[in-house]
């Protein structure tokens, strides 16, 4: 017998069961949302500003960064907002002190762990980390620098990938795979080593697979990925090539 | 044909009536641990002594699973009589198998009186050490597969799961979830394809629980698993084994191609319509694959890196579907419930904690090895008692329960029974079953910096706090260990760990700050004897590692 023949289609996931309205509080505003919605969807409909980072409309939800966390008050866990729902009566919030507080320390993390330099970076003034730490008023990191040796991959012939400025929000990665579906990208490693990697770890140039679309490119939030022969004002991503490739794959026009 | 009771008994006294027609039956451990110091070559010198000796009609070499007391391998017991030897060699063979019609050889006997095996309850190792694990008769002759029998056809799955949850049996796999509880909601879920998957991915420092079972009674935990599908309603399971048991797999396998033979696993068992087969997947060397989605991930074919819960793999696990999950020790728990009864299951124990837990003792004790103890028996007696004691008289330090999850538990709490409740309300957990005792030479942030490390290098990197944080937190135990440390870096410690706990994404980032922060709580003077005076009480820490230049 064979376990994987004849087996049902993916049962359906929570996003599917729209049917139920729920109310919660949002920051004490008493807020409503379908059954099945993010936190972060529906603090976003009511003008509530999560920060977010891996999180990107018309992909995947991912859950890694942790930027999103909101706490839940009855149980005083801090969850993600970005792959949460809310359940009916919750209070959820957004901008407390703690929330705040650990945001920054996520993000202080996610600076010390790889070497983010802004003054010698392509996409300084448009680095959505960098708008972070502005946003969340980041003065400095109290946490050591760990400053790991990578190398620059520069072997394609229209991009770059520089592992110094990634964060591994993957959000390359779900691109590829799911998008343009070729899936160049992947991760290697696991843990503090992870790196994103061309197919088998092979130079990007040398690459079989990539299609040289420059999707990754566009969503990628910082440096690590970036086109060749712009200068640091000109590197500017355009994502939104994503929304409108959802809308018309949902409309199924191909 | 299917099989019926008829033939289970049948097969059970035949095999029986075998092992009856022999004089003496000697039994050599070959689980890995007596493998390692060379039972195997003993089982093979004795089977040729007896051979030599024309005792082969009267005389019974065997290999048999797990007996307890691996410190003391290779172990050989004889029986009628149960007279138990250690650390026997090729050397002994003679002397063995002189013995037999004569006096027992007094100079590698292993007195069975001790504490060590009289403090002991048995539930689920009771076959372990007993029966060859390489044999379905062996196991269907002790009783095996008669209470999968009794299940499939004289109880109804909800009855099964009432008597599951009124033993009272939590999961054994770490979190002590209700297992009744976690059974119904599997057979809830509306589903035409369940699955069910036992977690071997064992994978804690020091600890070999589910090896041990796996490797001295592989039916048991088949048995277990195949009650569980007819109770929620799956006809597929999945064992996930870590590859680094290759004993245990292969065992496995053999067991699994054994029951399929003789029909308790299949088509159509003992004619009750219910279908169930088990496959082996293994573990590619992930701690992390320990954890339930990260396991489900891995057995799908994709990284084993974990996924927000809610939803639960038992309204949607393995490709989407309801899927139960348990553990090796918590499946092996199974059969006797449903043999004796859950009230029976349900009077071992604690009011909280029910049953037994087999725990690996290792670290500093006289006795290390596989037990298994009633729930609420005391660490001074699993210590003291079963273990003997420290090593070289030493003076007993602290307890480390619960793998890179636990924490690290001081002589004033020796006298508390083990359950889960206690172990939290201490600030450690039962975990897998995992005990390391150590003693006056052991530095306490030595310890926590190691099992930091462990959660660092097997993190798998997809969420930022578990990630980048237990890297920060070895780091900076790296610092105080090496007498670069200062107060301030103690403080930050303290915050990384409550960030790490709070934010991470399973339980694996969730729970790695428990060394550090129990270690914290009980042995502070440690840390501010590095930071401070830049010395290690327990003088462990290297001399070198302590900068000179101070």
């Amino acid at each position: 017998m064979n376990p994987s023949a004849n087996l049902p289609p993916r049962q359906a996931t929570v996003n599917d069961a729209l049917s139920r309205i729920l109310t919660f509080k949002i920051n004490d505003r008493d807020v409503s949302a379908r059954d099945g919605e993010t936190i972060l969807s529906v603090a976003s409909r009511y003008n509530i500003k999560i920060p977010t980072l891996c999180h990107l409309d018309g992909l995947s939800p991912y859950g890694g960064c942790r930027i999103c966390v909101v706490e839940l008050k009855q149980s005083g866990k801090l969850v993600p907002a970005c792959i949460t729902c809310p359940q009916e009566g919750a209070e959820i919030l957004t901008h407390s002190q703690r929330v705040v507080e650990s945001r920054k320390k996520i993000l202080e993390l996610i600076f010390s762990e790889r070497n983010h330099v802004c003054a010698v970076c392509v996409s300084n003034g448009h680095c959505e980390l960098q708008q972070l730490a502005t946003d969340l008023g980041l003065t400095h990191i109290h946490y050591a620098y760990r400053y790991p040796h990578l190398a620059v991959d520069a072997s394609h012939h229209r991009f770059v990938l520089d592992p110094n400025r990634c964060v591994l929000c993957l959000r390359c990665v779900r691109v590829c795979a799911e998008i343009e579906g070729a899936h160049t990208w992947d991760v290697m490693g696991r843990g503090i080593s992870s790196q994103i990697i061309a197919d088998l770890n092979q130079p990007w140039g040398s690459s079989p697979t990539c299609t040289s679309c420059g999707k990754c490119v566009q969503v990628c939030p910082t440096g690590a990925l970036s086109e060749k022969g712009k200068s640091v004002a000109e590197m500017v991503k355009n994502q939104e090539f994503l929304p409108y490739l959802q809308e018309m794959r949902d409309k199924k026009h191909y | 044909m299917t099989l019926t009771l008829d033939d289970l008994n049948h097969i059970a006294a035949t095999e029986n009536e075998r092992l009856g027609s022999y004089k003496h039956r000697i039994n050599i451990c070959v689980a890995a641990g007596c493998l390692s110091c060379g039972s195997g070559e003993l089982k093979a010198a004795l089977k040729d002594g007896v051979k030599q000796r024309g005792l082969e009609e009267r005389v019974l070499v065997k290999g048999v699973g797990c007996m307890g007391p691996c410190s003391k391998g290779p172990l050989v017991a004889i029986h009628p009589g149960n007279i138990l030897y250690q650390g026997c060699s090729v050397a002994d063979v003679d002397a063995l198998l002189d013995s037999l019609d004569a006096e027992p050889v007094e100079q590698l006997r292993c007195p069975a009186n001790q504490p060590f095996f009289t403090k002991q309850r048995k539930v689920v190792l009771e076959n372990c050490g007993t029966i060859d694990p390489e044999r379905i008769e062996e196991y269907i002759g002790a009783k095996g597969y008669e209470p999968l029998y009794v299940a499939l056809r004289k109880m109804t799955p909800g009855e099964v799961i009432e008597e599951v949850s009124k033993s009272g049996l939590r999961g054994r796999g770490g979190a002590g979830y209700p297992t009744g509880l976690k059974w119904s909601t599997v057979a809830n879920a509306v589903n035409e394809t369940k699955f069910v998957v036992c977690n071997a991915d064992e994978g804690d420092p020091g600890a070999f629980m589910d090896r041990s079972v796996l490797e001295s009674d592989p039916n048991r935990v088949l048995e277990g698993m195949a009650i569980g599908a007819y109770a929620v309603g799956a006809n597929y399971g999945y064992i996930y084994v870590r590859a680094e048991y290759p004993l245990a797999v292969k065992r496995l396998k053999k067991a699994i191609v054994q029951a399929k033979r003789i029909g308790v696993l299949g088509e159509n068992i003992f004619n009750s319509g219910f279908s169930f087969d088990v496959q082996v997947r293994l573990g590619a060397g992930a701690f992390v694959c320990g954890e339930e989605t990260a396991l489900i991930a891995s057995i799908e074919g994709h990284p084993g890196k974990p996924r927000p819960r809610p939803p639960y793999p038992a309204a949607s696990g393995l490709r989407g579907c309801p899927t139960l999950i348990n553990n090796v020790e918590t499946f092996a728990n199974i059969a006797p419930i449903i043999r004796n009864g859950g009230d029976w299951f349900s009077q071992i124990g604690t009011t909280e904690s029910k049953g037994t837990k087999v725990f690996a003792l290792a670290g500093r004790v006289k006795q290390t090895g596989l037990i298994e103890v009633a729930m609420g028996t005391s660490l001074r007696e699993i210590v003291f008692d079963i273990g003997g004691g420290i090593v070289q008289d030493g003076t007993f330090k602290a307890v480390q329960t619960g793998g890179p999850s636990g924490g690290c538990i001081p002589e004033q709490f020796l006298d508390m029974g083990v359950d889960y409740g206690s172990l939290a309300k201490v600030g450690s957990i039962m975990g897998s079953g995992g005990m390391i005792v150590m003693d006056q030479h052991s530095c306490m942030v030595d310890v926590a910096r190691f099992f930091m490390e462990f959660c660092m290098s097997e993190s798998c990197g997809k969420c930022v706090p578990c990630r980048v944080g237990t890297a920060q937190i070895h780091e900076l135990l790296v610092k105080i260990i090496s007498g670069r440390g200062g107060i301030s870096d103690l403080a930050m410690i303290e915050e990384l760990c409550s960030l790490v706990k709070e934010t991470s994404l399973c339980g694996l980032g969730q729970t790695a700050a428990n060394p550090v922060i129990s270690t914290l709580r009980y042995f502070r003077d440690e840390y501010l004897g590095h930071i401070k005076d830049k010395k290690c009480v327990a003088n462990s820490c290297a001399k070198a590692a302590i900068t000179e230049d101070l």
